[in-house]
């Protein structure tokens, strides 16, 4: 119940949500490869088209066009640096052909934000953790992951309290200058450090005596195992890495300008 | 004086913590608002010194509306101290520590000087004056704590939670500070679950359920009558469960406290033996 | 037989100046119900880290004397291979869970063990049943109550089934409906499984009538160690500054004042209520 609810992560079932992660994480990195080796726009609308029914299944539009509008200003710098430098670079004119570029361009960078965005909005922590677990990535690793994630929200809560706390004492935060606000934070952090500290100490405390580091061949309560959907999303990431390796190596893509 | 008018407080997630509460709280009384955790206890207090503002309603303190002034302004007149003492320790010294919020409130230098050996006599702490926070103990440090707040002399004292993780002899402690509060006319406001504390001290009791007042009124009325206690998740306190029990004998229910207990059960017993 | 022996127990932590506790000799037998008490700051907490090896192993610092816990040497055996023995639950729930998931908690220390998943999972579900918590397993730890935070906790040591529980101020952050839900969850457990449970706690007037046999600690050192009715009658309990529970406080003052109420000294007012009951129907 406060301001910071937003870091709390909430389970959410849907047919994309329950995919293996990992799986997921290769279709990703699928897609980034095919944007990479395509520069041209028409392949590259395709892709930005492709997420949008994963979206649509996961029922994430919402925080989908949140993570977009965020990659948008982003994207404009991309557009116009792209079509400044072909600009100046070709004697100063501005050609279709160059527009189209520039756009390709930027639209290569939206496919990975979205496609990334996909990701991380439909796998819920504990899978990834799971997923990190089951990988052979060391424990320590996958384990330090589910803390942070189960911990950001408790310090981001810790950190408003202890801004009352000092408001309380007549600390004005807003006040002064530039220096004297980072000072004015100096009450806050080191509260903030301490109990960080306290707390990790209390982890560790209640780790080992649950056993932590009993044995080197830790089992796990869950197991993820391969469903349908996964094979179904397996098959469509190679039928894409397969067909867009046939096209850049045997089929001339054509450029909108062209048909100008 | 603190007046709270049909308060609707919404957090930005949109849930409601606070669901039209409406009281007084008049200049030198002593208040425990009880009731489970989440029923919104600390968020109506944050709105006695600004650090909520209402969604809807009124929060006047002396007179002045909440909305039209600081938290700086209204925490001169509203003392609050947090539940745990290491969310506001952060100080080479204690005395730095107590000094910090009489820096912010503008105090001269010589006031500062007078108020940081009046507050550490005040909690027996001037020993300390020199150390860091950080090496006290737990029931220290909670002083401390205190101690930075009562600095600067506030009417109102509002404690949230004072008596967790104390032990008795601290908790004696504190419930005699309060009465020296209270005889110097402040206003006490406590933040509690603790209900053998509330019964040794006998307040008036302001009884919250999910984000509402549901009993208002003397504590040994309200921790006396299990059907409305039951509802908030507090216990009753052992005396008033032994006179719920002896009811039926024909003695009053009402009693909280242990020597009042006494005289009741020995006058009772004298009337059967006659 | 005792599941607890500490003959001469004294530690010091590392740069401290003087023992935190000093020659503590006690015994707790297998299947009591064991209540330690004391003001802040006693030696308590301590006396419970080296119950299952956080001390000397994790703290370091200086043990003296002998402490022999589940047959085991607590300084020549590790934390992790005290763990199966002993289950400590802490003060805060919330320092103590951490999983995204409340089931995951509790199977934490079997996957540390390395328990094969069947296995496992009965171990897990028997552990949120015995706790009431089984409807909660697949929610996360910040969407439940500090209560029942509480007994995740409790479960997630359960789980291992140990021989001992100690619990270390387990309810201070809760409020006193939740509180007495946790002390009748560990109460069953010592009943109904005979699990010993060392119970460390403030707050007497909600635990004195659970306890079979209580410890009193001040400045590092036990100064009572027996029966409660016998302990907490006497009059040096409250000098020491031990919260002794209403109930008992009145039928002292009463016995004083001449009232004559049996020789039993009550510790809950159920107890008290009944003697004043019985005597003024006599009278």
């Amino acid at each position: 119940m406060s301001v910071f609810d937003g870091l709390k992560f909430r389970r959410v079932y849907s047919p994309i949500h329950n995919l293996d992660p990992r799986i997921k994480f290769v279709y990703v990195c699928a897609v980034f490869v095919v944007a990479i080796i395509f520069s041209e726009i028409l392949p590259l609308i395709a892709l930005f088209l492709m997420p949008i029914p994963f979206v649509l299944l996961a029922g994430v539009q919402k925080e989908w066009l949140r993570s977009l509008r965020g990659a948008a200003f982003l994207a404009g710098f991309i557009f116009i640096v792209n079509i400044a430098s072909n600009f100046f670079t070709s004697g100063y004119v501005l050609t279709a052909g160059a527009v189209e570029t520039s756009a390709a361009m930027t639209l290569r960078f939206v496919v990975l934000v979205e496609s990334f965005s996909v990701f991380f909005l439909t796998t819920s922590p504990d899978h990834l953790g799971l997923a990190l677990e089951q990988t052979r990535v060391p424990y320590e690793f996958a384990f330090a992951f589910t803390t942070a994630v189960r911990f950001v929200p408790v310090l981001a809560e810790e950190a408003q309290t202890i801004m009352d706390a000092q408001k309380a004492r007549g600390l004005e935060l807003e006040k002064g200058g530039f220096l004297k606000r980072i000072r004015n934070y100096v009450p806050v952090l080191i509260p903030l450090i301490v109990s960080a500290i306290r707390r990790s100490l209390e982890l560790a405390e209640a780790m080992e005596s649950r056993a932590w580091g009993a044995t080197k061949k830790r089992t796990n309560l869950y197991a993820l195992k391969l469903h349908r959907g996964d094979f179904a999303l397996l098959a469509i990431t190679i039928g894409v890495l397969v067909v867009a390796i046939y096209v850049r190596l045997y089929v001339p893509v054509p450029a909108i300008s062209q048909f100008l | 004086m603190i007046e709270v008018e049909n308060v609707h407080f919404r957090y930005p997630n949109g849930v409601e913590a606070l669901k039209g509460v409406s009281l007084v709280i008049k200049n030198g009384e002593f208040v425990a608002i009880m009731g489970q955790n989440g029923a919104g206890k600390t968020t109506l207090v944050k709105h006695f010194n600004g650090l909520l503002k209402p969604s809807e309603g009124v929060v006047r303190v002396n007179g002045v509306e909440t909305t039209k002034t600081s938290v700086a302004a209204l925490s001169r007149n509203a003392g609050f101290v947090f539940q745990n003492p290491d969310h506001q320790l952060f100080s080479e010294t204690v005395e730095e520590e107590i000094s910090f919020a009489l820096k912010n409130f503008g105090f001269e230098a010589e006031t500062i000087e007078k108020r940081i050996t009046w507050a550490l006599n005040l909690l027996g702490l001037a020993q300390y004056r020199k150390t860091s926070p950080f090496l006290l103990s737990g029931g220290e440090r909670k002083r401390v704590a205190l101690a930075s707040v009562l600095a600067w002399n506030p009417e109102t004292l509002i404690l949230d939670e004072p008596t967790i993780g104390q032990d008795y002899q601290q908790k004696e402690k504190l419930r005699q500070f309060i009465v020296q509060m209270q005889t110097q006319g402040k206003t006490v406001v406590i933040v509690t679950h603790d209900v053998e504390f509330v019964a040794e001290c006998n307040p008036r009791v302001l009884l919250m359920k999910e984000g509402a007042v549901v009993a208002d009124g003397e504590g040994r009325e309200i921790l006396t009558d299990p059907e409305v206690l039951v509802q908030s998740s507090i216990v009753l306190p052992q005396i008033a469960q032994i006179f719920l029990k002896l009811a039926p004998l024909g003695l009053p229910k009402n009693v909280i406290d242990v020597y009042e207990a006494k005289e009741i059960v020995l006058k009772a017993l004298e009337k059967r033996r006659k | 037989m005792a599941v607890i022996e500490t003959k001469n127990l004294t530690y010091t932590y590392p740069g401290g100046t003087k023992p935190s506790i000093n020659s503590v000799s006690i015994k707790v037998e297998k299947g009591e119900f064991v209540l330690i008490t004391g003001p802040s700051g006693c030696g308590k907490t301590t006396l419970c880290r080296c119950f299952n090896g956080l001390i000397p192993h994790f703290y370091q610092g200086e043990l003296k004397g002998e402490i022999t816990v589940a047959d085991m040497d607590t300084a020549t055996h590790e934390t992790h291979a005290m763990a199966k023995s002993v289950g400590l639950v802490f003060q805060n729930p919330e320092n103590q869970l951490f999983a995204l998931s409340i089931e995951k908690d509790v199977a934490f220390g079997l996957e540390n063990l390395g328990m094969p998943r069947e296995e496992m999972r009965e171990r897990v579900d028997w552990a949120l049943k015995l706790t009431d918590i089984y409807d909660l397993r697949e929610r996360s730890p910040h969407e439940v109550s500090g209560g029942q935070q509480q007994r995740v906790a409790i479960a997630a040591v359960l789980a291992m089934q140990p021989e001992i529980i100690v619990l270390d101020e387990p309810t201070s952050f809760l409020d006193p409906l939740s509180a007495e839900k946790i002390f009748e969850v560990i109460h069953e457990l010592n009943k109904k499984l005979g699990i010993t449970v060392v119970l460390v706690e403030h707050r007497l007037d909600l635990t004195a009538k659970y306890a079979d046999h209580i410890i009193i600690m001040d400045e590092g050192k036990v100064c009572f160690d027996g029966n409660p009715r016998e302990i907490l009658s006497t009059e040096e309990t409250r000098l020491i500054g031990v919260g002794i529970p209403k109930a008992t406080l009145l039928y002292h003052i009463l016995q004083k004042e001449g009232v004559k109420l049996g020789d039993v000294t009550p510790l809950s007012s159920e107890e008290l209520a009944k003697l004043l009951q019985e005597a003024f129907e006599t009278k």
